[in-house]
């Protein structure tokens, strides 16, 4: 039987891991994802979970550690944030091109400078083009989910790709949610055991892996973890499906909420997405037509779902807690390339907002309402817009 | 009629074919080392083969892994340039959750491990993994084309640090990771040298059976970054043995009151007491040593140089509790 309780999401990933029984973890700890070292390494003390836990010295070993053991064959898992992320930066490119399924949880905070612990998720949107899956959780139950799909995503022989699932920092992180902790036994029916046939470091039967490549087989290698994020879109359909089999929980790529007669969408991920369906619903009774949309999953970017979404609405507002200088947000780039050659699209209108952990209120979302529904009335509108601006101290 | 047993294995982990450069001393290092390490293996293990590498970046790397070649006849991983020891910290955690017997061998060059590497070294000697890391030294970055790195010697020419009016070559004593691997009090931690193979492979086999972390920096000639012969080698490496530029001890436990030192020879004379070295009276002097290589070949002109060298190779021998006297040339 499932177990209902209550827990942060920091715990729901800890927890998740611990279900997954992955065999060597290796952590560094850094705020706000702790508690998440902190809980594996208490399930390890007290025998509850059968792993090797290295207590590294860096967020850089961390991730080498985990790319070491998942070499050698074995389920890997690891969790970090913000400056911890960007650390293992150059590791991250290298677990993508050696297609090792490592599993990451990050609870999604901002980068130095100013240094500032709070929620956005520029730390996981930097990392977008280093091959890794990304998974974004609305709340502590997607939290487990995700990282359980993200697992059997990762490990799916046609993808064999790490993955990362982000939760936003203190929001989410630090916040205490009921969560329902699936069933030992369904998990291992659902995520199997990893047996991999490419990795391993077995003397019985010696293979090198992180080779050098020549101009002449690196661009292949290079396509070749193209192709498996782009086979990852169909695994992840199917994960989702089977995963609601076993467990009730649905999940989409593109998750939308009263879009059906829809003129402006507002797009989002993580918690944000929780604010903005209740923002939905209040505009609703106003009787504007207005729906929301909820990225679960970044990367493989769900373009197809994004262009079927398109179709339904007049204007796309995107709202985002990263930025990408001279474009705007990450979304609006990968949102533009979706649509960029369809004769029949939305206006798209960007929305910064919510960096460091700034709260994104109602009003704010007024001042995004505002500015969609000039797009919508074929008014001049500024694509970017950062909201929420303190301008009385710049 | 007897056959005699060859003095190491015959079995090769380190395959003929690879890309290193005539003459290289890295490469002799890896064989040797390798072959010790089974060698050890089966002693311990009852399976030669019962080890795996994980590399950090260097010579050593891309003359061995050139897709779809490999000179490894041993699992072997490369991930990058400073988390070899990490990447072996995964491995060896892999290996006893999977229940496999038997050691995991981490290497780097000097790059790899003194700088780069050298708080991920740290990081796997003090979580006491069970772990051999090999630091192959041959005293600056040769793979990127002989830069400059905290383990290149006092007056060394490389193209980071090159003579001029305002520069002797490189103008820092050598760090010696020996010594700071050894803080750590781990089991056991050498220096050695491919100008004696035979303390390298009983140094690399005593390494490989002990429980726990170990560290074995080997010096490694490289006639390309050092400009010397290429058949001259391993006389050169014992040259710097032989002339006190290159002690070779072990410390175990970090016990550094107890070091073993291993006396040159090259007629040095040794004073023990209650069987520890304490002084050595080195009969060739280090210009013997330096005047086979290029790299050193502006010291010649600049003999206060030389002199200060003297004095940083005595200070080193003081750490190690040994009083040395280095001889000047005859005029």
């Amino acid at each position: 039987m499932p177990i209902r309780t209550v827990m942060k999401a920091n715990e729901a990933a800890a927890w998740a891991a611990k279900l997954a029984k992955p065999k060597v973890i290796a952590a560094f700890p850094i705020t706000p994802s702790t508690l998440v070292p902190e809980k594996i390494s208490e399930f390890v003390a007290n025998g509850e979970l059968d792993a090797e836990f290295i207590k590294v010295e860096s967020e850089h070993s961390a991730i080498s550690a985990c790319v070491g053991a998942s070499a050698a064959g074995v389920r890997t898992f690891t969790a970090t944030a913000s400056q911890g992320l960007a650390l293992m930066h150059e590791v991250l490119f290298i677990a993508a091109g050696m297609r090792l399924p490592i599993v990451i949880a990050v609870g999604n905070r901002s980068l130095s400078a100013p240094i500032n612990i709070w929620n956005d998720w520029q730390d996981s949107i930097s990392e977008r083009d280093t091959g890794w899956l990304q998974f974004y959780a609305e709340n502590n139950q997607e939290a487990l989910d995700l990282i359980l799909i993200a697992f059997k995503v990762a490990e799916d022989e046609r993808v064999l790709l790490p993955a990362m699932v982000g939760f936003d920092a203190f929001i989410l992180t630090h916040t205490v949610e009921p969560v329902e902790i699936p069933d030992q036994e369904v998990v291992d029916e659902f995520l199997g055991e990893y047996e991999p046939k490419h990795a391993y470091l077995d003397p019985a039967r010696p293979i090198t892996q992180g080779t050098l490549a020549f101009p002449a087989h690196y661009m292949e290698a290079r396509y070749t973890v193209w192709e498996a994020n782009e086979n990852a879109k169909k695994v992840i359909d199917e994960a989702f499906t089977e995963f609601e089999k076993k467990f009730g929980r649905k999940y989409q790529k593109v998750e939308e909420y009263r879009t059906d007669d829809a003129d402006i969408i507002f797009v989002t991920m993580g918690s944000l997405a929780g604010t903005v369906k209740e923002y939905v619903d209040h505009l609703r009774e106003k009787g504007l037509k207005v729906g929301a949309a909820k990225l679960t999953v970044y990367r493989p970017f769900p373009t197809e779902e994004v262009r079927e979404l398109a179709k339904k609405a007049k204007v796309l507002a995107l709202l985002e807690k990263n930025v990408t200088f001279s474009v705007g947000g990450a979304l609006f780039q990968d949102f533009s390339r979706a649509l960029v050659n369809l004769d029949e699209r939305p206006k798209i209108v960007d929305f910064i907002l919510g960096l460091g952990g700034r709260d994104v209120t109602f009003k704010n979302l007024d001042e995004a309402l505002a500015i969609a529904q000039k797009a919508l009335n074929g008014e001049e509108f500024d694509e970017v817009n950062w909201v929420g601006l303190r301008k009385e101290i710049l | 009629m007897a056959v005699r047993k060859p003095p190491i294995t015959t079995r090769e982990y380190w395959a003929p074919g690879h890309a290193a450069c005539a003459g290289c001393g890295c490469a002799t290092a890896l064989k040797l080392a390798t072959k010790a390490f089974s060698e050890a293996m089966e002693e311990k293990y009852g399976d030669p083969n019962a080890f795996a590498i994980a590399q950090a970046t260097g010579c050593m790397e891309v003359v061995s892994a050139v897709f779809p070649y490999t000179a490894w006849k041993v699992p072997w991983v490369h991930v990058a340039f400073e988390n070899a020891a990490a990447a072996a910290s995964g491995v060896e955690a892999a290996w006893k959750k999977l229940g496999r017997k038997g050691k995991i061998l981490a290497i780097g060059g000097d790059g790899g491990t003194a700088d780069i590497g050298l708080q991920a070294l740290s990081g796997m000697l003090e979580r006491r993994h069970n772990v051999v890391y090999l630091m192959y030294d041959n005293e600056a970055y040769m793979n990127t084309g002989i830069q400059r790195s905290s383990s290149t010697p006092y007056g060394a020419w490389t193209t980071t640090s090159p003579p001029g009016k305002y520069s002797i070559g490189e103008d820092k004593p050598k760090k010696w990771v020996a010594l700071i691997a050894a803080a750590h009090q781990v089991p056991y931690v050498a220096t050695a040298s491919i100008g004696n193979p035979f303390d390298f492979v009983r140094k690399m086999k005593k390494a490989a059976k002990v429980d726990g972390p170990a560290f074995v920096q080997v010096h490694c000639t490289c006639p390309t970054g050092w400009k010397s012969p290429l058949e001259k080698g391993v006389e050169i490496a014992r040259l710097a043995i032989e002339t006190g530029v290159w002690p070779l001890f072990e410390i175990e436990n970090g016990d550094f009151f107890n070091i073993k030192i291993q006396p040159p020879g090259g007629g040095a004379k040794v004073t023990r007491e209650g069987g520890r070295i304490v002084a050595i009276e080195f009969k060739k002097p280090i210009e013997e040593y330096l005047k086979l290589q290029g790299r050193f070949k502006h010291l010649f002109k600049r003999p206060e140089a030389i002199d200060e060298m003297r004095e940083q190779i005595k200070a080193m021998w003081k750490v190690l509790g040994v009083d040395v006297t280095l001889p000047k040339p005859e005029e």
